[in-house]
């Protein structure tokens, strides 16, 4: 390692100054001014001579003076020692150029009031300073905008190390020279031995300063990636488009102007148009497509061949249970919405009146609902406690797991069977797997149980009516219904009103939902919701029981006299459209569908009348049917009457079509304004908005009708259930006068309640009860259930034709009966005639021969000069 | 000239227009391009891009089986409607009809 060098004072190197400075540098370092310039004192003489007087020729402002050469060599001449200019002498004899600058020194800074400037250098740089300001101030601001301004050098001691290690010649280069004497070159030359005394040796030694090895070493690394650069090629094998994008080309405006005026198009569309008149014409006439062969027959489609076509309503399973239905009959049946081959029938007391009288009847027999299903026949699968004998019932169209009923006593009554569903479900056919299979050694047990299930909550006994309850009916969940009985959109969508009608003259609204009132207790509530009562009744009502009020109440005054109706069948028209919201029964279906969440009851709240749109546009009429045997068509909403209160609205119009009790008002599934009546010994169909009385009567039948129900896919069929047992099928497009079909001793009891059920597309049920407590199923054949291609329009057809034959039946009444008054009239307007006649012509005649008499006296008098006018005083 | 010419076009063509059943004409060129239309710009471009392609198909089909042999008309009979395809030269008319059932 080469040694350091030692250090010695150096002058730094760029300090040696060129130019005519001759001092040296100690000496004006020890000076308080720079070198090149000279302080020194100019005496008045002196300044006026040269024309610097102090403030006057040279001020603070311009203290520069620029003084000629020769004119100091002069002065110093003529002046000698006395010049002021002495002791710079030297240098004005020396100095280059022609001028100096004197400059006058107002603030004293170098000891003296003026300095002579000596050096050009110094001159240039003092007279024209290298105009630092401005442009500097520029430069920085320039660089404030975007790099950063160059700053002075700080020392930190970093020049230090420099100079350490900088390389620097401690001293001169010395330089040997070695020669030889001339005359010795080219000598001979004579070697000869020597011995070597002295002799200096080189030996290796260890020097000790390599011994040490050096344990810490400053050294820099930098880090650089390593980076690769490749490349590869797929390759494409099936070029093919996945997608493109494009746009249709089209023609601007001016081309397709061009092409309308060549010919071309011309001959075109003159060549074209006879054959495309032509095909549009074959088109016309008759459609080549239509397989008539294929459309007469339509039972002939997918039909067993094997030749037994069923015509008739085949037996397919019937229902009984011994230890339920005993001495019972069925007021009420209904199949199950969702569940396939699950119905529900209502048991009811037989021979009530007579039980009044015998002391058996205190012995109280809990009246059900039971639950039947395919599967097995013989045992009911659920059982539903009722309070009392239940007379009409409904499952909840959004939530099947909740129904509710009327009772005899007038209560209405709420079930949830959401705990047993499963097991309803499980004893569909086909699904055997599901409970019994773990529990082999159960099976007795658990097949003797039937699930009971208790109900959930009842009305308010004082509140409820006070006759037994004839017809519920659940609210479409499109619509609801607020307290002061006004229709508003419903925001759950689900059905939560329940309309009960009985026959003490008065229609009940229900709401299933919690009231505002109970809502601060419902937190409690909120958490038993699932637990269950001793008796094991779900809580899903609880706020409802023995408290339940129904929302308003709507009473049937009569028409033309006092007295109320007393309704025992009414038929609501289910609000499908609503024009406000633009949501029809489709989207409301497919929204029920798409989102399967079902809102737990227990937690629906009743919503401030004010947050709901009332519907304006909804239709709020109904029709009823009484105990009396007439249909009434009225409107539930309720009124104000005079005195400002709230009333209900007299029925628009009531016809007496049945003679007897009304036991069935039910709207046709495929028309809404169609409905089906049915009582006593004949049948009518109404439509909508017909106020002049039914469209279709029946004539009246042998029996009387017991029980009726549309088919649910045919528009044209509906069923009768008569007293005797038989079932009546009709058939409105072939025979209007007469049933198509009769069939006998279906059962040998009263027929009680008829309902029709589509369970698949193959499979058509009707359910019949009778008045043993007994449960037929019978299989509705394909032709009575499959309808004809246009069979909707026919029927709708069908029906306006009858409305029109109504009508213009009705229009010939009115005429025929103004006829008839107007033929009497004319006949009572005979006699009395004439008298009556003759008198007013007489005084007609009186009256014009006194005017004539006037007029001649007038003539008279006005000849004799008489003539007063009498005009004055009769006018007076 | 060239003004009675196009009323001629115009005449010819309001005659099938006005025909009962029809829903709509267009008049394609040999490109595809729709020149003159009665329906909606969208219908219109998917109908005509659709069915000249049909057409030629068409139209080759019947001249592979006997060269002497031309397309002379194309009926489509769907559903809902029927589609008329007259091709001639240079252009092709598309007529939509409702058939009367």
């Amino acid at each position: 390692m080469p040694p350091k060098r030692s250090k010695s004072v150096t002058s730094s190197a760029g300090s040696k100054k060129k130019g005519k400075n001759t001092e040296s540098p100690a000496q004006g370092e020890k000076r308080g001014h720079p070198d090149d310039i000279l302080p020194m004192v100019l005496t008045s003489a002196t300044q006026e001579l040269f024309g610097c007087r102090a403030d006057e020729d040279v001020t603070g402002e311009s203290p520069y003076k620029l003084l000629k050469k020769d004119d100091l060599i002069q002065d110093l001449k003529t002046r000698a020692a006395v010049s002021d200019f002495s002791p710079a002498k030297q240098i004005v004899l020396d100095y280059p150029e022609d001028e100096l600058l004197l400059v006058f020194d107002r603030d004293f800074t170098y000891d003296q009031l003026f300095y002579l400037v000596l050096t050009p250098e110094a001159k240039a740089r003092i007279l024209n300073p290298p105009q630092p300001e401005a442009p500097e101030v520029c430069e920085n601001e320039v660089h404030k905008t975007g790099r950063s301004e160059p700053k002075p050098w700080i020392s930190l001691g970093s020049e230090q190390e420099i100079e350490e290690e900088s390389f620097k010649e401690s001293r001169e280069k010395l330089w040997y020279k070695f020669s030889r004497v001339r005359r010795k070159f080219g000598a001979p030359v004579c070697f000869s031995e020597s011995n070597i005394d002295a002799y200096m040796e080189c030996v290796p030694f260890q020097d000790s300063r390599f011994r040490i090895k050096q344990m810490q070493r400053d050294f820099g690394m930098q880090a650089v990636p390593r980076m690769q650069s490749s490349s590869s090629q797929t390759q494409w094998k099936f070029k093919r488009n996945i997608f493109t994008r494009y746009t249709p080309r089209e023609l601007s405006d001016g081309d397709k102007e061009n092409i309308h005026q060549c010919e071309n198009l011309k001959h075109f569309c003159n060549s074209v148009t006879p054959r495309v008149l032509q095909a549009l014409q074959q088109e016309e006439i008759m459609n080549v497509f239509f397989d008539d062969w294929k459309a007469l027959g339509t039972a002939g489609d997918d039909a067993d061949w094997s030749g037994k076509v069923s015509e008739g309503l085949m037996l397919y399973q019937a229902f009984t249970d011994q230890k339920y239905t005993k001495d019972k009959k069925i007021s009420s049946i209904n199949w199950h919405p969702t569940i396939y081959g699950v119905l529900a029938v209502a048991l009811t007391e037989k021979k009530k009146e007579e039980a009044m009288d015998e002391s058996s009847a205190f012995e109280f027999r809990a009246s059900h609902i039971v639950f039947y299903s395919f599967s097995d026949p013989s045992n009911p699968q659920l059982l539903l406690e009722c309070p009392d004998d239940i007379y009409a019932f409904e499952f909840c169209p959004s939530d099947p797991n909740i129904i509710v009923g009327g009772c005899v006593n007038g209560q209405v009554v709420l079930w949830d069977i959401s705990a047993h569903v499963i097991h309803l479900q499980g004893t569909q056919p086909g699904k055997k797997y599901s409970l019994n299979a773990d529990t082999f050694d159960l099976d007795d047990n658990k097949e003797n149980k039937t699930p009971v299930v208790r109900y959930c909550a009842v009305s308010a006994l004082e509140s409820s009516h006070k006759a037994p309850i004839t017809d519920v009916q659940w609210l479409p969940p499109t619509f609801e219904v607020t307290k002061l009985g006004l229709p508003v959109e419903n925001k759950n969508n689900v059905s939560v009103q329940v309309v009960t009608c009985s026959p003490d003259c008065a229609l009940m609204f229900w709401d299933v939902r919690v009231t505002k009132l109970l809502s601060q207790s419902g937190s409690d509530r909120k958490q038993n919701a699932d637990q269950k009562t001793s008796y094991g009744v779900p809580e899903t009502f609880k706020h409802l029981d023995r408290t339940w009020k129904p929302l308003f109440k709507v009473s049937l005054p009569k028409i033309d006299t006092g007295g109320e109706y007393a309704p025992l069948k009414f038929s609501l028209e289910l609000y499908t459209c609503n024009a406000n919201t633009g949501r029809t029964k489709e989207e409301a279906n497919e929204n029920d569908d798409g989102s399967k969440v079902v809102p737990d009851y227990s937690q629906l709240r009743m919503p401030s009348a004010k947050t709901l749109a009332t519907l304006e546009d909804f239709n709020t009429k109904l029709y009823i049917g009484t105990e009396d045997g007439e249909i009434i068509y009225t409107d539930w909403k309720l009124v104000k009457d005079d005195s400002g209160r709230q009333q209900s609205a007299k029925p628009l119009h009531c016809f007496r079509t049945h003679h007897w009790l009304v036991n069935t008002v039910q709207r046709s599934p495929f028309y809404k304004d169609i409905i089906l009546t049915m009582g006593s010994w004949n049948f009518a169909i109404w439509k909508e908005g017909v106020m002049e009385g039914p469209i279709v009567t029946s004539p009246c039948s042998e029996q009387v009708c017991t029980a009726g129900c549309w088919s649910p896919s045919r528009p044209a069929v509906f069923f009768i259930g008569k007293d005797d047992g038989s079932i009546e099928v009709w058939n409105l497009l072939e025979k209007t006068g007469e049933p198509l079909q009769v069939h006998a001793h279906i059962t040998d009891a009263k027929i009680t309640c008829i309902k029709a059920w589509t369970a698949s597309s193959k499979q058509h049920f009707l359910a019949v009860t009778d008045d043993l407590g007994m449960v037929r199923v019978l299989e509705i054949p394909k032709t009575l259930y499959a309808p004809f291609k246009s069979e909707t329009l026919s029927v709708k057809k069908y029906f306006k034709l009858e409305e029109d034959r109504l009508k213009d039946f009705m229009k010939r009444d009115e005429l025929w009966a103004k006829q008839k008054k107007e033929a009497e009239k004319l006949k009572k307007k005979m006699d009395p005639v004439k008298p009556v006649k003759s008198l007013t012509e007489n005084d007609e005649e009186n009256m014009k021969e006194y005017n004539v008499h006037l007029e001649q006296e007038e003539s008279v008098l006005k000849g004799l000069g008489l003539w007063t006018a009498p005009a004055d005083t009769e006018d007076t | 000239m060239a003004g009675t010419e196009h009323t001629n076009v115009e005449d010819t063509l309001k005659r099938i227009e006005a025909h009962k059943g029809v829903i709509g004409t267009i008049v394609v060129n040999t490109e595809g391009i729709p020149i003159r239309t009665t329906l909606d710009n969208s219908t219109t471009v998917q109908y005509a891009g659709l069915l000249r392609h049909l057409a030629m198909m068409a139209r080759s089909t019947v001249r592979d089986i006997d060269p002497q042999n031309d397309l002379t008309f194309l009926r489509i009979r769907s559903k809902k409607h029927e589609i008329l395809v007259a091709p001639e030269n240079d252009f092709l008319l598309i007529v939509i009809q409702n058939p009367s059932e």
